[in-house]
């Protein structure tokens, strides 16, 4: 539109269009939701699979605890460290923010690292039997799930160099990875209980 | 009058405004609301096409019990693609995908959608995976139904079948995306002078569909993830033989299925709470009780899916539960249709194109509602599960439900997408023809069922032949119920009656902008000061009325 | 507004109305004959529900004929109709009515369901014990009932008796059933085993008016056992043992349909249950017993012939029927 139409938007009218509220966050959260059921159905399906058969996982395979009990320990660390960054910005500091965003796209590559020498390391794999069908399946999705984090802080790194391009008062692209992170954290908490700690003990 | 600035003079040709959209806009990765939704609707118009093409060779394969005609393994992949295009490739993008777009940011008054380039992104998700559909033709097509049970779905066509899971991974994508535009734009960006009971039921509509949709799809993902898995992986999810159980696969599939039939009649219930007032002359009867009833049946819609696994490996309590919350969705529905009919009464009715396939609608629908309802209940379904009752039933809600309310919503809002109206007797034409179609296609499937003739079956007992070859011919008449209403719409879009911007006179939001309306919607957004259904009192005269006293 | 009319006029629709509406529910003439106990319960079901959906289907079907007609626009009139936006009675109405409605097939549903037995599935858990481990009895369904020889379902804890189907009706509860069969659905045939006889069938053969317990497994994909006359339905499932339990009430030879989409020739895989007086069921047991059969191609597909099934593809299904081995999936490793 522009030019012309812009200029007859003066008989009081809220002009709707160009500089409608950004609801980038919100579509964000919707968006979720339907990721999380997505994540509710391969839970479901994981569930039921373990109700219906006797052994939980079958003979011989030992869920490993060490490495994914680090690995958890800096995923959920790197929940609050985001979190640093969300608030460095508030208060427009831009570099404050990059540092924190760096060190949690860092460690999120550990997770991702971590799980990778898991995935090389353990005694079972994808077509081991039905336990490890659902074991790298899961594990897999999620670790997608978090590479894409990393790449979503990524990119706020790279849009950040330029100056002014965030700022207390515009952060949505910040909030965002931020939410998306946070969410990558919560699904990966109730992945280890269901995963490692409820079939050890 | 109903809204501010309500232009109901007749223009004499087209408002040839500076920014009009040009024929080769619609080629490309528009943003515009407007545009997509054309594409939507035109491409899903396309799949049908084919999609009926398939139906009509499944048709003539059954004209004779013997499996004489095509290939069985090509029958059901012929099946399996008809139900999973018309599905999702016609009725899911028409419906939500084209009059959603289209409609509903000029019903709330925006400019256009919250993330328009999410929805053009979302809308050509469609095309590639209508294309994978058709390419799977060239390794046997997916042939385990629309259903894609495993284990056949996992031991045959198994390329096929990967490709069948992708397409469907990428329409739901799709639909994902068109739901989080949906919520939040009806949510967020109606104008601000439009009360929540001033939005119209159509918005109603596809904000209920819109969660609907939002939490059921990705658990069909979930589910075709782990098959695409079991077929190409060397997992064994569905493999009993290996710790996997196949009937997790259909609870799965049927928590996002079941729903999935709900998105398809959702919207079109929104068509039809906008199309009778308006041309019965009516306010609607019972908004609130419409409006929440959307809302009650996408509440009550996501637990009753066990119905479809009565027969399966469902333990009797659930047989039960299921029976019971399955046959509670006839009351909202109830609601609806009743409302529609009491908005009938005392009117001033029209009866063109547009009203007479709602009309239609309200018969047809009724008719597969009350076959819904036996099927609801176990004892009956053990019977009938599985057979031409079933076709008999979801032809007459997809068909005589989805299909007659987007005819009816292509007819009333064809003058305000095009700018001209479609011919009225070609309408007519189109509408009796597609009405003795159905009917004769489709009734006399719930006889076959219930006399024991299974569906998807491409050979089958021939003391059923006669009542086949009726349902053939009846398929024929469909087929040929298409001719009339593609020339109309041909013609009418080069050389059709003019319409202005309101033929109807119609006080939802969308009538007030021109038609087709300018790029950005509005020039100057529209102050709401009455809701869309408050005919009465006040004497509309619409443009169309003295055209419609030839006629008569 | 004018009144909701409650004249003469309402009332001899509503009489004539009911009057279709249960002329139809009793002569629809559109369920094939009743073979079984459970058949009259579910017909008796089907007429009342389409008693009540005819009326409710003519009654919303005249009223918008009546509407279209008395209200249609007249030439000329270029006005608006009443504007009414709602009556809460009459909302109400048509909520409470349709949900009294609902609630009573919901009831009505549970009863038949629970004459039909279909509360009771595994019911006769310690019955089938005589000649048979409870536990083999599933997956001892393949022609050769060894418990070495039967395809390794499910090694979980579904390898028990079916927990699924339809069990034993009211008056046969807790008793043990007078034959049992294990039924074995393949691509596509039904092999019928007869475990205490000791009888392999491509048919189905029972004696009327016994209680007669199919156990049903499937070896490669799914299949469901239907046959019309007995208005009874279960599926056979890889790894989920299931069953249906049933009297035949009437001799004759009724067909068995496979109603699950199981592959090209789905539609083909067909047979008969025949059902025999107590005498004639004697005699066919005799001969039976003594050939061990193995069903033949023409035996187990011998409905089928004219539907377009290929020598080649008999010979296959004789050939899976032989085989202790599930039909082959593409597992491809
Ligand atoms: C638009 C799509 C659509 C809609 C709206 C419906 C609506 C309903 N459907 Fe249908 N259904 C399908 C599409 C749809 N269905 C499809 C595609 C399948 C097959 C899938 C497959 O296997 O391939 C299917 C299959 C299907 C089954 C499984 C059958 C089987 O496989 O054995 C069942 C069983 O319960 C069922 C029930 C219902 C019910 C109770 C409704 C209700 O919502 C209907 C409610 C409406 C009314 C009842 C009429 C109006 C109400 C009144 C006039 C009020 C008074 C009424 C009473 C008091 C009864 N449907
Ligand atoms: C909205 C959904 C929808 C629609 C509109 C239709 C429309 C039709 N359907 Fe279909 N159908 C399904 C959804 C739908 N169907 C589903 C979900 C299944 C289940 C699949 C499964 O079991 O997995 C099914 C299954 C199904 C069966 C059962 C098959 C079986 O179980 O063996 C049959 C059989 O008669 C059938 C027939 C028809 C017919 C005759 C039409 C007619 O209305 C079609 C009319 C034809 C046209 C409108 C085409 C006209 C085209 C031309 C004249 C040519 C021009 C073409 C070009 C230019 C390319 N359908
Ligand atoms: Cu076996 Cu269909
Ligand atoms: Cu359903």
């Amino acid at each position: 539109m522009q030019g012309t139409v812009e200029s007859q938007e003066t008989r009081g009218v809220i002009d709707h269009h160009h500089e409608h509220p950004d609801f980038r966050v919100l579509g964000l959260l919707v968006f979720l939701i339907s990721e999380s059921l997505m994540f509710g159905g391969l839970f479901a399906a994981y569930l039921l699979l373990r109700g219906l058969n006797e052994q939980w996982p079958p003979e011989g395979t030992e869920v490993e605890l060490l490495v994914p009990t680090i690995n958890t320990i800096i995923l959920i660390s790197s929940s609050f460290v985001i979190h640093y960054g969300d608030v460095a910005i508030k208060k427009d500091d831009v570099q404050g923010m990059r540092k924190w965003y760096w060190i949690t796209a860092a460690m999120g590559l550990v997770f991702l690292a971590g799980q990778v020498y898991e995935y090389l390391n353990l005694g079972y794999g994808l077509r081991t039997n039905i336990f490890s069908n659902c074991f790298y399946v899961m594990t897999g999705f999620h670790g997608l799930h978090v590479l894409i984090g990393v790449l979503l802080i990524l990119g706020v790194l790279w849009r950040s160099r330029r100056p002014g391009h965030y700022s207390a008062h515009q952060h949505t692209g910040v909030a965002m990875a931020e939410i998306y992170w946070h969410f990558v954290d919560v699904i990966w908490i109730i992945l280890f209980t269901l995963l490692y700690i409820l079939t050890r003990f | 009058m109903a809204q501010a600035q309500l232009p109901l003079d007749t223009p004499l040709s087209l408002p040839e405004h500076p920014k009009a959209w040009k024929w080769y806009d619609y080629f490309t990765f528009n943003v515009d609301h407007k545009v997509i939704g054309i594409q939507y609707l035109v491409t899903a118009f396309i799949f049908y096409l084919i999609g009926g093409l398939m139906a009509v060779a499944m048709r003539t394969e059954l004209a004779t019990a013997n499996s004489d005609f095509i290939d069985p393994n090509l029958y059901n992949a012929f099946l399996t693609n008809h139900g999973t295009i018309m599905i999702f490739l016609w009725i899911v993008p028409a419906a939500i995908g084209g009059f959603g777009n289209y409609l509903v940011p000029l019903m709330v008054g925006a400019r256009d959608m919250a993330f328009p380039r999410l929805n053009a992104l979302a809308f050509w998700l469609n095309p590639p995976a209508g294309a994978l559909l058709l390419a799977s033709f060239l390794f046997g097509g997916a042939q385990a139904g629309w259903t894609s049970y495993p284990p056949l779905s996992t031991i045959t066509a198994t390329t096929a079948q990967s490709m069948w899971i992708l397409a469907i991974v990428l329409v739901g994508t799709s639909s994902i995306m068109g739901s989080v535009n949906f919520i939040v734009t009806i949510w967020k960006m109606k104008v601000p002078s439009m009360r929540w009971d001033q939005l119209p039921l159509f918005c109603w509509a596809i904000l209920a569909t819109s969660l609907l949709a939002l939490v059921s799809t990705p658990v069909l993902a979930a589910g075709l993830i782990l098959l695409l898995f079991d077929i190409n992986f060397g997992t064994s999810f569905f493999k009993p033989d290996a710790g996997g159980n196949v009937v997790i696969y259909q609870h799965l599939f049927w928590f996002y299925s079941h729903p999935a039939v709900y998105l398809m009649i959702l919207p079109i219930f929104g068509i039809m709470s906008e199309v009778i007032p308006v041309h019965a002359r009516k306010p609607i009867f019972g908004y609130w009780a419409i409006a929440y009833s959307s809302l009650a049946i996408c509440c009550v819609g996501l637990f009753v899916w066990v119905h479809h696994m009565f027969t399966s490996g469902t333990p009797p309590w659930m047989r039960m539960f299921f029976t019971i919350s399955t046959l509670i969705v006839a009351v909202p529905t109830g609601v609806k249709i009743f409302s529609w009919v009491a908005t009938l009464w005392g009117g001033k009715i029209r009866l063109n194109s547009a009203m007479l396939f709602a009309i239609g609608l309200l018969s047809m629908f009724v008719l597969g509602g009350l076959s819904g309802v036996t099927l609801g209940t176990a004892p009956v379904d053990i019977h009938v599960h599985d057979t031409y009752y079933v076709v008999a039933h979801f032809h007459y809600v997809l068909f005589g439900g989805s299909v007659f309310g987007l005819y009816a919503g292509i007819y009333h809002w064809f003058p305000k997408m095009t700018g001209r109206l479609l011919n009225e007797p070609l309408g007519i034409a189109h509408f009796v023809l597609t009405l003795v179609g159905t009917n004769l296609t489709f009734l006399p499937m719930h006889e076959l069922g219930l006399k024991g003739m299974p569906r998807r079956v491409a050979m089958y007992d021939p003391q059923f032949e006669p009542i086949n070859v009726i349902c053939t011919i009846g398929a024929f008449v469909l087929a040929f119920s298409v001719i009339p209403f593609l020339i109309n719409v041909i013609w009418s879009w080069n050389k059709g009656k003019v319409a202005g911007d309101n033929p109807w006179g119609g006080l939802s939001l969308e009538w007030t902008t021109s038609s087709p309306p300018l790029i950005e919607n509005w020039e100057v957004l529209p102050v709401v000061t009455k809701g869309p259904y408050d005919f009465g009192g006040i004497v509309h005269r619409p443009v169309m009325d003295e055209d419609d006293d030839e006629d008569e | 507004m004018e009144q909701i009319p409650a004249s003469i006029w309402t009332l001899t629709a509503g009489v004539v109305i009911t009057l279709i509406s249960f002329w139809v529910g009793h002569n629809h003439n559109l369920l094939p004959e009743q073979a079984s106990e459970q058949a009259p319960l579910v017909d008796d079901f089907f007429d009342i529900m389409l008693t009540i959906g005819t009326a409710l289907f003519l009654v919303v079907q005249g009223a918008i004929i009546l509407f279209v007609i008395r209200y249609r626009r007249r030439a000329g009139d270029d006005g608006d109709g009443v504007p009414v936006e709602g009556n809460l009675p009459l909302e109400a109405f048509w909520t409470a009515i349709p949900a009294l409605i609902v609630i009573f097939l919901g009831i009505y549903s549970v009863d038949i369901f629970q004459r039909m037995g279909g509360l009771n599935p595994g019911d006769h858990a310690m019955h089938t014990m005589g000649d048979h481990n409870p536990a083999v009895a599933v997956v001892a369904a393949a022609p050769q009932t060894t418990a070495t020889d039967a395809p390794p379902l499910l090694a979980t804890k579904t390898n028990s008796v079916p927990e699924v189907g339809i069990g034993a009706s009211p008056d046969v509860q807790g008793k043990m059933p007078d034959l049992v069969v294990d039924v074995a659905g393949m691509q596509y045939a039904w092999i019928f085993t007869y475990p205490s006889q000791g009888i392999v069938s491509g048919e189905l053969h029972i004696p009327v008016g016994k209680d007669v317990q199919l156990n049903l497994s499937a070896r490669d994909v799914i299949h469901s056992f239907w046959v019309p006359q007995f208005r009874l339905k279960q599926d056979a499932i890889p790894g989920v043992p299931t069953e249906l339990r049933f009297k035949a009430t009437k001799p004759g030879t009724y067909p068995v349909v496979c109603a699950e989409l199981c592959g090209g020739y789905h539609g083909a895989m067909r047979t008969q249950v025949i059902v025999h007086t107590p005498e004639e069921f004697e005699t066919w047991l005799s001969q039976n017993q003594t050939m061990a059969a193995i069903p033949s191609p023409s035996l187990v597909a011998s409905h089928t012939a004219a539907l377009g099934v290929t020598p080649q593809l008999l010979a296959q299904v004789a050939a899976a029927a032989q085989s202790p081995q599930p039909v082959p999936s593409s597992d491809h490793i």
